[in-house]
């Protein structure tokens, strides 16, 4: 029982932050009808410019940011956060704006290509020196180490605890929240309403009004924004920072990738759920049956959606066009 | 000064030539139609005045102004609204969605509440599927969705392409009737038909288009009664 519910917490921690990245993914695509393979990229700049800003911060506040004695207050978490999906946000748009706006009337095997390209030159870029290297390091912790309940399960002879503390509880709340504000924004505002309309034909919603261009660039703001929220608390949860082209990033990115892909891409609430899906696939198969095919357990995942439901589980079924 | 003139105006796709130097005008008050058979150019046509197509030459003025390299959504907020073929519905949308989009770039929410009650005066059948995804609607209930979303932009031209297009011949009455109800009550039409028949009952003024230019024009109710017209678009012997 006590593994069952420390399976789930942890199922509900990393789900989030599929989910999180899945939107951006969805959201590009909905709107744009390509994947943004760059996306990925954003994360990591995300968490990287997190630990950029905290090693600068830190100091400031007396604290040693490699060996805090005591964690800094929380709105410093707060403060990296916002900062971090700010300026991932603007680093969004300029992507859109310099690569994928001059392609918007090419095939979408050209702007496919070129998010490729983005995604490398976002890699090799962030390992120069005077960016943020190719060593890894230590994200300094910004949370205390509270725990918020314990839980004890005894089953007759020996009783054990879960402990839920507070990384796990953040990374829940924060990536609800905001996928709560996303939901509202894209489903009750008139902005929201205005996406909606070009994802399903830009031309018709011009002829509206509606200024296209700066709806697309909305929307990879948006992405980028939560795509820094889930690299920041990513880093959060695991400290030891990876270099800004390590593998363990791109699978993240394509995790969250198949996430969008299973719920259905172009839609919202399909890339929320299937992160949820996809992190409980992977956290229960490595408990209960063997952690070293983790990965394996999600693409399997995928090849059986692909095949049995093509276009997710809340994707709509593809009619033939008569 | 005519509300919109397009004089010498070229498109073409690729290497096919769509429009070879049309001129029209459309006066305030009136309602022009533009009729010809299939691939003639009408939409082609609507597509350039709206901003969707860009010419290769020739100009487009609207209210004395070039609009000619204007971003669609920039003639739209001028207030020259085009309801293209097919409608132009988001069926991911509900209906109410769909007919405040209308009113996108309006601010003055109690005059768009007011226009909002006048359009779903004019189309109960609107009223009564507000709360449905607009891809359930009918063709004819999609058509009358289409124009009450326009009219809530407040169009000082309203471009409608083929409105008529699939529809039974009752709700073309339908329709046809409230273009001419909206236009008596001060907007501007043209209008773009392969009904050349219901086209010319409700015109002024009409323009005949055949394979890129325009081969005749002049006031509706002698095209209709012109021997040449009848035996081309109105199918008489």
């Amino acid at each position: 029982m006590a593994d069952l519910v420390q399976t789930l917490i942890t199922a509900l921690a990393i789900g989030s932050l599929y989910a999180l990245i899945a939107l951006g993914y969805t959201m590009v695509y909905g709107i744009l009808k390509f994947i943004n393979f760059a996306h990925s990229d954003i994360v990591v700049l995300g968490a990287w410019i997190s630990y950029t800003l905290s090693s600068k911060l830190l100091p400031r506040l007396g604290l040693d940011p490699h060996n805090p004695v005591t964690p800094p207050p929380i709105w410093v978490a707060a403060v990296v956060l916002i900062l971090s999906m700010i300026i991932c946000g603007l680093i969004g748009f300029v992507i859109e704006r310099l690569a994928y706006k001059p392609l918007r009337r090419a095939p979408r095997l050209n702007v496919l290509i070129t998010a490729i390209g983005v995604s490398l030159l976002l890699q090799n870029l962030g390992q120069l020196n005077f960016m943020f290297g190719a060593s890894p390091q230590k994200m300094p912790a910004l949370l205390p180490g509270w725990e918020i309940a314990t839980l004890t399960f005894s089953d007759g002879e020996s009783a054990r605890s879960v402990v839920i503390n507070l990384v796990d509880t953040v990374i829940f709340a924060t990536s609800a929240t905001l996928m709560l504000l996303l939901q509202y924004l894209v489903f009750r505002t008139k902005l929201g309403t205005a996406m909606r309309a070009v994802s399903f034909n830009p031309d018709n919603a011009a002829l509206l009004g509606i200024p296209v261009d700066r709806v697309v660039s909305f929307t990879f703001v948006l992405g980028s924004a939560l795509a820094a929220a889930a690299g920041f608390l990513y880093v959060m949860k695991y400290p030891g920072m990876n270099q800004p082209a390590h593998t363990i990033w791109v699978l993240l990115g394509l995790k969250a990738f198949v996430a969008a892909v299973i719920g259905g891409i172009g839609n919202v609430r399909g890339a929320v759920l299937g992160g949820f899906v996809i992190a409980f696939v992977e956290q229960f198969g490595a408990f209960y049956i063997s952690s070293n095919y983790r990965d394996v357990y999600v693409f399997a995942l995928l090849i059986v959606i692909l095949l049995v439901r093509p276009t997710g589980l809340l994707g709509s079924p593809l009619r033939e066009k008569v | 000064m005519s509300l919109l003139a397009i004089k010498d105006l070229s498109v073409s796709y690729g290497a096919i030539q769509a429009l070879s130097g049309i001129s029209l005008h459309v006066e305030d008050g009136e309602i022009v139609t533009l009729i010809g058979g299939n691939g003639a150019g009408k939409s082609t046509t609507l597509r350039t005045v709206s901003g969707l197509l860009k010419p290769g030459q020739g100009s487009v003025e609207f209210e004395g102004k070039s609009i000619h390299g204007t971003a669609p959504h920039r003639i739209a907020q001028s207030r020259l609204v085009h309801v293209p073929e097919g409608r132009g519905i988001f069926a991911n949308l509900s209906v109410e969605e769909n007919l405040m989009l209308g009113a996108f770039s309006r601010h003055d929410a109690d005059q768009i509440a007011a226009d909002r009650e006048r359009v779903l005066t004019l189309f109960p059948r609107v009223r009564e599927r507000l709360r449905q995804q607009a891809g359930t609607l009918s063709g004819g209930e999609q058509q009358m969705l289409a124009i009450g979303r326009a009219l809530l932009a407040r169009p000082k031209l309203l471009m409608l392409d083929e409105p008529s297009l699939g529809l039974a011949p009752q709700i073309v009455q339908t329709i046809f009737q409230v273009i001419q109800q909206i236009n008596r009550e001060g907007t501007t039409i043209l209008l773009v038909e392969q009904n050349a028949s219901m086209a010319l009952q409700v015109a002024h003024r009409a323009y005949v288009i055949e394979v890129g230019r325009i081969q005749i024009e002049g006031p509706a109710r002698e095209l209709a009664a012109s021997d040449a017209v009848r035996k081309a678009y109105l199918g008489a012997h």
